[in-house]
């Protein structure tokens, strides 16, 4: 058995008694306290009046959203991918094909029913990671509220709304194949 | 039975002679990756995915002692080129390698090849989840591609069938389909035109792939060339549960797998079983499962009153069943029952007709609709469950009911399954009787005419076992839940001997089985866990399966592995 | 019968119910409220944070355009209402009797202690005859205090100790580990530190040889603080050498202090990072309110009793030479009411200093707890008071 041999530091008979140490904590707190009734240190900010929003880095995940390609085409598929890595289980998808009549036709398939719970979503972005069609971005929305179940879920035109158009991806139907 | 020495990967075995090199390899472990090859059809040898490396021991010079390895057998002479196992059989002292630099740099290559022309669409492509060029590639592909020029434009999105749909550039030209409709279904109407790259799927000028079992080459693309056009887009597979259960559409009683989720069936494929089924089954019974998630289904239990049908609770509408059977003499009562009933509701339907002493009771018989391959002229897929558990013959009894309701004799009736207007009954008549307790899955004509009303499970959301038309008992398993209150046929039955009779201690389908068992001499024996998947044989009927005894003749020709 | 009527003095009885409303329901917990707020924000500006700084008037509730936040000040009001609207639960395996009693027996000791302490010197209504009001009572200054007690520490004490009832009782009736251990450390700790806090005062009655509170806190306006004697007589030798085992004895009073009322470092009964809650884990709602009550009514009369024994009282540092100090039957009413604002500002501080230490102090293991009660405090409690004694008997003035 290793034996670690820790090195107390050597009190002084007023530290033992707690006397100087005492001291010396309550002019620590009391050094905070002053510094702070000064208005020399500030470290809160108050929320709905103040924002940190310009400060929010490239990576922050906010609320995830669909994107739509410079042509205005939904990018998504409906591979049903993010659907299935998402740990808790807030997308639910439903296909349809995309009639003949449709410009966009050759892709065959879109989602007639694409649905984020809000209420389940954890921010992980896997969803965003897992897309194979760059269709799925996390924004920086991060005030997602509601007064019900029902407005919590966000439905294919909110997704939109809140995704917007992502230009410069990969754009694989855009060619022939 | 001739025996063969073989060394596969370094470790010597014994295969019967005219074994297939792929099949041997697949006996011992060592999983060769195929696309053209499949055991119910001929081999082509043309996707070359299955390349291994083979060798031979050297013919002696006359006067030499051959060498010999370590396990005493001569030596093998690798042969530099590689060999399709798919299609070549085994030979005495012959040594195969799956693994290694020859067979990996093989697949590699074709793996490469057949990727060149092929888009990568596997986001919406069907077949993702349950390609094998998406898993071959995973396995051997090189994960790049050399190719940099433009990519062979084929036609997409084919319209060759009612209920199929071609995407030819997907496809690999394994020609599965082809030689399926060709040497199976005998309807060769699907072909490869033009050449090399361009070589492209089509069907024959004004011919079109509608043939009753055209859906099974859907299963048999190992690619997503060919897909269905009712799961078509519906599902990705990965997240479908598979159940294996019986096709109840017709009496062969095909081995099938239900695919669901989150309780809606959305696909049905067939399941192997070489005596009832093969690998195959048809198109109808295929697609026909969509009832099962009907929004026509009956979720609560019904009573009639003045202004109509009102929901009521499981024990009222039981407790009225049977005071209705009560209050009339027993030969004032008929019940039909259905051929769709397991041979748990079969029996304690037969329980509760011998309890009360009624002796009008029988099911619908329908017949009809076989052809020379799998569907059985019996359209219900429990005929022989009736005769062996009843011991009567179905339909026997039932001109003799019908009389009996249209005369007036018959005052109570209790109807199991069936929609007694297309039995042959007038809604006249049926307005008649003093009491019509039905259960049914989908709101019907009869329904709306029963007094009670009793919502049933349908086939996907029960437990039980079926007798087909060759004899074989099989089981039926539970996929889905039953919408609503919706109940299992026969815990209805047994609420309604409950009610009629008294405690009976029945708990589960299993104990029904058990007493069944008891009862019925072909059942001694067995419990509902000891059919097995594949199902065992109760009876002799003499009926034979046409697909299945043209594939014993191919097979015993050599023609398929089977 | 009759000679018993007309020994009641009805003025009497008025004046000591109005005093019992208004010092326990106008000052103490309307002080508890606001210690809590207090304890939250300077608690966070000691940790550099801001507090609850919102809960004001909500005027937009009444279509009004923008909220008066009054820097959180109405907060105190909307945590009581929180604790009224929560859902009072009890839980099924608890002594339901005890379970219900506890939190009473928490707060009613608190509060009954406040009856000996005097608040203020006295106040003169006499200027009511002025505005028409008659009445013999009128000429007669009342006195700031509810109970003019001849032995108040003892009665404090006496009643302070009925408190570790509620919290065993709270404990033990929880029926439920977390509360039982909080229950037992709790008597345990209060019964080591009763005794240093018992002896700790028994230098300070010896010097002023009287135990009515009020008597007390005269002696200090006319003669200086107990801990700042500077006026009246003067600092004379025998003063200033008693000054040393007075300062003993307020330190051991204050740590006892702290320790009786499960205050930081010493509170262990209810240390959330051992034992979830301590004593209170089971109750919700007002009954968890009653125990929130109780330790911070405990700690306002504790702070009450300091200031009373050590600090002067409701007296005005240096009241006495600069006039403003309490002349009996003579005092005006703006100075009794000066006198009551200084009573609350000493007791502010105090409370303050309460809150401050908090917040500094990491808390003791309970071993230390127990070694510093009986081998450190109580010797040194017993040693003062001997100290004292010699001192008082060596220097006869």
């Amino acid at each position: 058995m290793a034996t670690v041999v820790v090195q107390r530091p050597k009190l002084k008979w007023h530290e033992k008694w707690f006397i100087s140490t005492l001291a010396k904590g309550l002019l620590i707190t009391l050094g905070h306290a002053i510094a702070i009734l000064r208005g020399k240190k500030k470290v809160t900010m108050q929320y709905p009046e103040e924002k940190w929003d310009a400060n929010l880095p490239d990576h922050y995940r906010g609320a995830p959203a669909l994107v739509t390609d410079e042509h205005g085409r939904e990018r998504c598929v409906s591979c049903q991918l993010c659907e299935f890595i998402c740990p808790p289980r807030a997308i639910t998808i439903i296909p349809e094909e995309i009639p003949s009549t449709d410009p966009w036709a050759k892709v065959e398939k879109r989602p007639r029913l694409f649905n984020i719970d809000m209420i389940r979503c954890i921010y992980c972005g896997m969803c965003e990671e897992v897309c194979p069609e760059q269709a799925i971005f996390l924004r920086k929305d991060y005030a997602i509220t509601g007064l019900s179940r029902a407005e919590m879920v966000h439905d294919k035109t909110k997704l939109y709304e809140i995704g917007g158009v992502r230009e410069g991806l990969v754009n694989k139907w855009n060619e022939l194949k | 039975m001739d025996l063969v020495n073989v060394q596969v990967n370094g470790v010597w075995h014994k295969f019967p002679k005219g074994t297939r090199m792929i099949e041997a390899c697949r006996q011992v472990g060592a999983l060769v990756p195929h696309y053209c090859y499949h055991p119910k059809l001929t081999s082509p040898g043309n996707c070359r995915m299955c390349l291994v490396e083979m060798g031979m021991p050297p013919r002696p010079t006359p006067g030499q002692e051959p060498e010999k390895d370590e396990f005493g057998m001569a030596k093998i002479g690798w042969m530099p080129r590689p060999v399709i196992a798919c299609a070549n059989t085994v030979a005495e002292g012959q040594g195969i390698r799956t693994e290694g630099k020859l067979s990996e740099e093989c697949r590699k290559g074709v793996m490469e090849l057949l990727l060149i022309n092929h888009p990568l669409d596997c986001p919406i492509c069907d077949q993702a989840g349950e390609c094998r060029l998406q898993e071959f590639s995973v396995e051997h592909g090189n994960g790049e591609s050399h190719f940099r020029e433009e990519k062979v434009k084929k036609p997409k999105n084919v319209d060759i069938g009612p209920r199929i749909r071609l995407d030819d550039e997907r496809c690999i030209m394994c020609s599965r389909c082809i030689r399926f409709t060709a040497e199976i279904a005998d309807d060769p109407v699907l072909g490869f035109t033009e050449r090399g790259s361009y070589t492209t799927l089509a069907v024959h000028p004004g011919k079109r792939l509608e043939n009753n079992y055209s859906l099974n080459t859907v299963d048999i693309c190992p690619v997503g060339a060919l897909t269905s056009n009712d799961f078509r887009f519906q599902m990705r597979v990965w997240f479908l549960k598979e159940t294996k259960s019986l096709c109840t559409k017709c009496g062969r009683g095909c081995n099938i797998e239900i695919s669901s989720r989150q309780n809606e069936v959305y696909r049905q494929t067939p399941r192997e079983n070489n005596d009832v089924n093969s690998t195959w089954m048809c198109d109808q019974g295929r697609l026909d499962f969509h009832f099962v998630n009907s929004d026509y289904r009956l979720t609560q239990p019904l009573v009639k009153k003045s202004n109509g049908h009102h929901p009521t609770t499981w024990k009222l509408a039981v407790n009225q069943v049977a005071e209705a059977l009560r209050s009339v003499k027993a030969s004032e009562i008929a019940v039909i029952a259905s051929g769709r009933m397991t041979n748990e509701e079969l029996y304690l339907t037969h329980a509760l007709v011998k309890s009360a002493g009624i002796e009008n009771y029988d099911v619908v018989p329908r017949t009809g609709g076989g052809d020379d391959y799998l569907r059985a002229d019996d359209q219900n897929p429990n005929s022989n469950g009736v005769r062996a558990i009843w011991g009567t013959e179905p339909g026997a009894k039932l001109p003799q009911i019908i009389a009996g309701i249209n005369s007036g004799a018959i005052k109570v009736v209790l109807a199991l399954g069936e929609n007694l207007i297309k039995a042959g009954l007038e809604k006249a008549a049926l307005e008649k009787l003093t009491f019509l307790a039905s259960s049914h899955i989908l709101a019907n004509a009869t329904a709306e005419l029963s007094h009670v009303v009793l919502p049933a499970a349908s086939y996907a959301e029960k437990r039980g076992s079926m007798i087909n038309v060759t004899g074989r008992l099989q089981r039926l398993s539970k996929a889905v839940n039953s919408p609503g209150e919706a109940r299992d046929d026969w815990e209805i039955l047994r609420d309604i001997i409950l009610a009629y009779a008294g405690s009976n201690g029945i708990h589960s389908v299993e104990d029904v089985f058990k007493r069944m068992a008891g009862d019925v001499e072909i059942f001694s024996g067995l419990t509902l866990a000891r059919i097995g998947e594949l199902g065992v044989q109760v009876m002799e009927t003499g009926e034979k399966v046409p697909l299945l005894e043209r594939e014993r003749e191919r097979k015993a020709k050599g023609i398929i592995v089977g | 019968m009759g000679s018993f009527l007309d020994s009641i003095n009805l003025a009497f009885i008025i004046a000591a119910a109005v005093k019992i409303v208004f010092f326990s329901f106008m000052v103490i917990l309307p002080m508890v409220a606001y210690s809590v707020y207090a304890e939250r924000r300077v608690s966070a500006i000691i940790q550099d944070r801001v507090g609850p700084n919102r809960t004001g008037i909500p005027l937009t509730l009444f279509g009004g355009k923008k909220d008066i936040a009054l820097a959180g000040l109405i907060q105190p009001l909307a945590d009581g209402l929180k604790f009224f609207l929560k859902e009072d639960f009890t839980p099924a395996h608890v002594k339901k009797f005890y379970y219900w009693l506890a939190p009473a027996l928490v707060m009613v000791p608190a509060m009954m202690t406040a009856a000996v302490v005097p608040f203020g010197s006295e106040l003169d209504l006499g200027w009511l005859a002025k505005l028409g009001v008659e009445g013999a009572w009128l000429h007669k200054p009342i006195k700031l205090v509810i109970a003019d007690l001849n032995v108040g520490p003892l009665y404090i004490f006496a009643i302070a100790s009925l408190g570790v009832y509620g919290i065993v009782l709270a404990g033990w009736s929880s029926n439920s580990k977390y509360p039982f251990l909080g229950g037992v450390r709790s008597t345990s700790q209060m019964i080591s530190y009763e005794i240093a806090l018992g002896l700790s005062i028994i230098p300070v009655l010896m010097i002023f040889g009287d135990l009515n509170l009020s008597k007390i806190a005269q002696y200090q306006d006319k003669n200086g603080w107990l801990l700042l004697p500077l006026w009246g007589e003067g600092l004379t030798f025998k003063r200033l050498v008693l000054w040393i085992p007075i300062f003993i004895s307020f330190i051991i009073f204050v740590v006892a202090m702290f320790a009786e009322t499960n205050r930081a470092p010493f509170d262990l009964p209810e240390c959330e990072t051992e034992l979830v809650a301590g004593y209170h884990t089971e109750y919700s709602s007002m009954k968890f309110a009653l125990f929130f009550m109780g330790e911070y009514a405990a700690m306002i009369i504790g702070s009450g009793l300091a200031v009373t024994l050590f600090l002067g009282g409701w007296s005005i540092p240096f009241g006495a030479p600069l006039g403003l100090g309490y002349v009996e039957g003579a005092t005006p009413i703006w100075l009794g009411l000066l006198h009551i604002g200084c009573f609350l500002a000493k007791v502010v501080c105090f409370i303050i200093f309460f809150i401050w230490v908090r917040w500094t102090l990491p808390r003791f293991r309970y071993d230390q707890l127990m070694k510093l009660g009986w081998l450190v405090m109580f010797e040194l409690a017993l040693a003062n008071v001997i100290l004292t004694a010699a001192l008082i008997v060596w220097l006869p003035n």
